[in-house]
């Protein structure tokens, strides 16, 4: 029986874990930073005392370059888990991602596209988040056509538009100059070196909470069927479409942010709810929280692994995620 | 007194299929009525269509003297319960949290299921054999046990009307019967209404006040099952001769058996 206290107590523990990896990511790197130091860069006081020159650094170190970054990926984690979570239940089926109804393939073209042409990042992060607003609406309003809209259409329309996107993908990949191809393939796989400002990232992980909260025991009841949700009191249509916006605006924000960083959305809400079952009121904060953890982790471990060298972050999530998946799978055959 | 439910004039198609036209009838509290059809005819279309799920192509509908347009969804769900056709679950869930569901209309939106809550649905539970299996995954049940649990979260809502169909499906005979004795208690103690979609004639006979035959293309009949339930109604009905054979030491009940 699901109870209001054994939610706050897993969200409260999550948030502690959040707040652990931040911590983690702040201070770990080429250049150690205590965790006093790191309080010193937060509260804005950088009086260096004794050793006066290392901790400004150190302070600098952590405002300027890895906060932006951890949260960034925090927050991107966050909102591809809770993505991911929406579109399990808007196609009630535990296989569905973010990814799944072509936002990324259409965030790639846009992403790719731009840098083909050698534009600044700021039109990068432009073509993404167009690419992705405009294969959503392609996906949905060609699903949409007769006016019914029923999960496999969707499904097959956003599978055939996600199909055309990757061969465009594939395009621009084959007729890109050698010098622009690594930038591209780390924006393929996931990458936060280059990642754009945290801020638009963690007002949608604010908004998308606010938004879905109110609405997680009518998800309770979609992700049961339509008929059974509409008996029981759901505005199904407009419900659906709301979850659909809101998935896909999380998703672009977060592809925009990072690129298109994999199996965030697919594995963490199957962990989550592995853990502590199927009520999206615990579950959807609990896997943004648990989504940002990953991230934060991966991100940290992507920079630090091979360092100086940087890994494309898409590269640690999966190859975390693919067993875990494959072994949840075999362990659970029922989903 | 207002009936529970009132159709007038009513016309339901799918597609080019006539179900219903120019339907009337009216269901009082504590009456039980079985819709009955040979397969295809429309009835779990006009069971949603009562249900407020779909609109009718013409006529009015009112549940408790209000159309489902004034009532809005969250009133409906508050006085009409639905029971659909097998239903399959995509993601895993406890007995007792399915049967929680029908709280859903009864809670506002930050509250959580409470005590009282899980006292229904508990209850709701045992009044289907179920008692005990509240923290059984629903993937383990089997098909009848399925079909126990969805008739508990309908009781769990505490509905006025009720609306099944074929709540005896997968169910063994003990439990058919148990069911029916349920849904009869209901109306005769707490004055609910019944309409349910039935393929055992006999078992309409015995436990329902009222019947609805649908013969397709839109053509219906709707009465009290002593005059409507006869030889000649349910022989066209299925489009099979029927005969009535009355067991005397059974009060002269009648029952129907294929010629």
């Amino acid at each position: 029986m699901p109870t209001r206290r054994r939610a706050l107590l897993v969200i409260l523990l999550l948030a502690l874990l959040g707040l652990a990896s931040l911590v983690i990511a702040l201070a770990a790197g080429s250049l150690p930073v205590s965790v006093a130091d790191i309080g010193h860069a937060l509260l804005g006081d950088t009086i260096g005392d004794s050793a006066g020159n290392i901790a400004s650094v150190a302070v600098e170190v952590v405002r300027s370059l890895r906060l932006p970054r951890a949260l960034a990926a925090f927050a991107c984690g966050a909102l591809l888990a809770l993505a991911g979570a929406l579109m399990q239940v808007l196609l009630r089926n535990p296989l569905a991602d973010p990814y799944v109804l072509g936002i990324s393939g259409g965030a790639s073209v846009g992403a790719l596209g731009a840098m083909l042409f050698g534009l600044p990042a700021l039109l990068v992060h432009g073509g993404a988040f167009s690419g992705a607003l405009a294969a959503t609406l392609l996906v949905f309003g060609l699903a949409r056509g007769e006016g019914s809209w029923t999960q496999t259409r969707l499904l097959l329309t956003g599978v055939i538009v996600a199909a055309g996107c990757g061969a465009v993908v594939a395009l621009i990949l084959s007729i890109a100059p050698e010098n622009r191809l690594r930038g591209m393939l780390f924006w393929l796989m996931g990458d936060l070196s280059h990642a754009a400002s945290p801020v638009p990232a963690l007002l949608m992980l604010a908004l998308g909470l606010l938004a879905a909260l109110p609405f997680s025991r009518d998800l309770n009841l979609l992700a049961r069927g339509d008929l059974t949700a509409h008996t029981l009191g759901v505005p199904v249509a407009r419900l659906r479409g709301g979850v659909y916006v809101l998935a896909a605006l999380a998703t672009a924000v977060a592809v925009t942010t990072t690129g298109a960083v994999g199996f965030v959305g697919l594995v963490v809400p199957h962990l989550v709810r592995l853990a502590i079952g199927n009520d999206q009121r615990v579950l959807l904060p609990a896997a943004a929280l648990a989504g940002g953890v990953l991230l934060t982790l991966a991100d940290t471990l992507a920079r630090t692994l091979v360092a100086p060298q940087q890994l494309p972050v898409g590269v640690l999530t999966a190859l975390i995620g693919v067993p875990v998946f494959l072994y949840l799978l075999t362990r659970s055959p029922r989903t | 007194m207002t009936a529970l439910l009132s159709v007038r004039e009513l016309e339901v198609n799918i597609g080019t299929v006539r179900v219903a036209a120019g339907l009337d009838f009216e269901l009082q509290a504590g009456q039980r009525l079985a819709i009955l059809g040979r397969n295809g005819t429309g009835k779990t279309t006009l069971l949603s269509t009562l249900a407020g799920l779909r609109e009718p192509e013409a006529g009015t509908l009112l549940l408790s003297g209000e159309s489902y347009a004034a009532l809005g969804l969250r009133r409906a769900a508050q006085l009409r319960g639905l029971l659909p056709q097998g239903q399959l679950d995509a993601f895993q869930s406890t007995v007792l949290e399915t049967a929680l569901i029908g709280r859903h209309p009864h809670l506002d939106r930050w509250t959580w299921e409470g005590r009282e809550d899980e006292h229904i649905a508990r209850e709701a539970l045992a009044a289907v054999d179920l008692a005990g299996f509240g923290a059984r995954e629903v993937h383990t049940l089997s098909g009848g046990e399925r079909q126990r649990l969805a008739i508990a979260a309908l009781l769990t809502q505490q509905p006025r009307l009720y609306l099944l169909d074929e709540p005896l499906a997968h169910l063994d005979l003990n439990h058919q019967i148990a069911v029916l004795e349920l849904l009869s208690r209901r109306a005769r103690e707490d004055g609910v209404g019944i309409v349910m979609v039935l393929h055992d004639i006999n078992l309409a006979l015995r436990h329902a006040d009222r019947a609805l035959l649908l013969f397709g293309e839109g053509r219906t009949l709707e009465g009290p099952v002593e005059a409507v339930l006869t030889v000649d109604t349910l022989s066209r009905l299925y489009g099979h001769p029927l005969r009535e054979v009355r067991v005397m030491h059974d009060g002269g009940q009648r029952y129907f058996v294929p010629g």
